[in-house]
């Protein structure tokens, strides 16, 4: 019976939040709520028993995208003054006309969404036992992973390498002739509090992120969520001004973007001398393939995560 | 014996249970403060007290419901997370109201 | 009606309302802001999918969330930074081809 209380209360409030998110007519008020959406979205897959996923959703979704989000918002408050004063502002929107057909539209997707959720047939394929049963030849034993980076490994590689086209996006359209503003004034970067906090979460995350890289086989974590976890550090040490943007990426910094989608390339196609199909890790060795994997992705998914947010080719050291 | 381990299991589960309730309040005091308060200095503080001391008790009660040192200390660990985290966001949005104020007064006078 | 079919559809539901704002408005963070919240709501969708024989849980719909939550990611982050080169360059954040004036 609490049960239900509790999932009803997570449903309803995920209804609210997303209406609000979607309604509130300051554009500030709708990335907070959609921050909070996504921790709320967290809680549901926690109660849906999808912890690998919660973690995931709770530092890249609701995290970086709403780092992102305020980082747009702000660039298209001081950019430049808009031409029209109402560019920032809410609720234009087509024709009333217009918003009632489309409000019906929308009621009849709905509508037949949930007459096919309620007359689903029963699956036809059990995935779940079949992945089961076949776990003990992937090298790892948490399912998500060994689906994730061995059964679905040819997803996840094309998956990292879309990462890297989407930060190759982002620098194509910067304008050239834009010098990279810090994240933070001076303001920010010299309240004593933020230096103490970041001492003092510096070597907690570095570990927490290698620990969830290195339990991913075991238990609910991996890649994803160490490379996000490590991600938000490095997002902390750009917006509290550690790092400062540069116009041009160094050597390194490039070898350490192209090393996650690198390492998994060429083990994908290493494999192959061993009379497998691309991506069939030999069978002794699929643990520590797997682990090598996922060490490159961890280490490319939180450079790129943080280059995504700063905006900027490169980042180097602030020195004082 | 047997009848000692019962009460304190009784025991331990309605201490748990008192403590997640009363953590409960003191989020909905925050909460209440958040809505209520004129002020954006007296929300914050509202805010930032009342739910840091809701998650000590949260985490406190959950304590009582295992019997490991590691997740135990694991709680803890989670609670003083929090409340770092919340007391420098607290500074840092006060002290950034107060910037604010302090120019937008130097320009109307 | 068991949990997950309730949570499916809290989620056709969720989709509903971002749909509907993402076709209504004309603002372009809005229309980013409504693509999230579609996706979340379908990831929601599949995890729910993932839990309907409640014993055993599915965990190939666990990853191909997980896939596509870094997915949106990236392409949140390269759609606002065309959202912001189109600011940047002519001041507006709408796609009409209209004025504004003859909208209203």
């Amino acid at each position: 019976m609490s049960d239900w209380v509790f999932d009803g209360l997570l449903g309803t409030g995920l209804l609210l939040l997303g209406w609000q998110t979607l309604i509130s007519r300051d554009l500030f008020r709708s990335i907070i709520w959609f921050v909070v959406l996504g921790l709320l979205m967290t809680l549901c897959w926690v109660r849906l028993a999808a912890p690998d996923v919660a973690l995931a959703e709770a530092a890249i979704g609701a995290g970086v995208t709403g780092a992102l989000l305020l980082n747009a918002y702000r660039a298209l408050l001081i950019d430049k003054p808009p031409r029209h004063p109402s560019s920032v502002v809410a609720r234009h929107r087509q024709t009333t006309a217009w918003a009632v057909g489309l409000a019906a539209f929308s009621t009849i997707v709905v509508g037949g969404i949930s007459w096919a959720l309620l007359n689903l047939p029963q699956a036809g394929v059990d995935l779940g036992t079949l992945v089961r049963s076949r776990l003990a030849e992937s090298g790892v034993s948490n399912v998500v992973t060994a689906v994730l980076l061995n059964f679905r490994g040819y997803d996840t590689l094309l998956e990292v390498a879309v990462l890297l086209l989407a930060l190759l996006g982002v620098w194509t359209v910067h304008p050239k002739d834009e010098t990279f503003s810090e994240a933070s004034s001076d303001f920010a970067q010299n309240s004593p509090l933020v230096g103490a906090l970041l001492h003092l979460l510096a070597p907690l995350l570095v570990l927490i992120g290698a620990y969830l890289l290195w339990i991913g086989a075991y238990a609910p974590g991996g890649a994803f969520q160490a490379g996000a976890v490590l991600a938000a550090f490095g997002v902390m040490l750009y917006l509290s001004g550690r790092l400062t943007p540069t116009p041009t990426a160094t050597f390194s910094l490039k070898l350490l973007l192209i090393f996650g989608p690198g390492v998994f390339s060429l083990i994908a196609l290493a494999v192959m001398f061993w009379g497998g199909a691309l991506l069939e890790y030999p069978k002794d060795w699929a643990s520590l393939l797997i682990l090598a994997v996922e060490t490159g992705v961890t280490i490319s998914i939180a450079v790129t995560l943080v280059l995504l947010v700063s905006g900027s080719p490169g980042l180097k050291r602030t020195y004082q | 014996m047997n009848e000692f381990d019962t009460l304190l299991s009784v025991l331990d589960a309605w201490v748990s249970k008192t403590l997640v309730i009363l953590g409960g309040v003191f989020y909905l005091a925050g909460t209440v403060g958040l809505l209520r308060f004129p002020d954006l200095f007296t929300r914050l503080h509202a805010l930032t007290k009342a739910d840091n001391l809701g998650l000590g008790l949260l985490c406190l009660g959950l304590v009582w419901q295992t019997n490991s040192l590691a997740i135990a200390l694991k709680l803890l660990l989670i609670w003083l997370l929090a409340l770092m985290a919340s007391a420098v966001s607290c500074h840092l949005i006060a002290r950034y109201a107060l910037y604010e104020q302090k120019t937008s007064t130097k320009g109307q006078s | 009606m068991t949990q997950s079919l309730f949570f499916s559809l809290t989620a056709a539901g969720l989709f509903g309302i971002a749909i509907y704002s993402f076709l209504v408005y004309e603002h372009l963070l809005r229309k980013i802001l409504a693509l999230n919240v579609m996706g979340n709501a379908i990831f929601l969708l599949l995890i729910a999918f993932a839990r309907r024989d409640s014993t055993t849980v599915d965990p190939v719909p666990h990853a191909m969330v997980l896939t596509g939550i870094v997915i949106a990611v990236s392409a949140t982050a390269f759609a606002l930074a065309l959202l912001q080169r189109l600011h940047r360059e002519s001041g507006k954040t709408r796609l009409d081809n209209v004025d504004d004036e003859s909208q209203q």
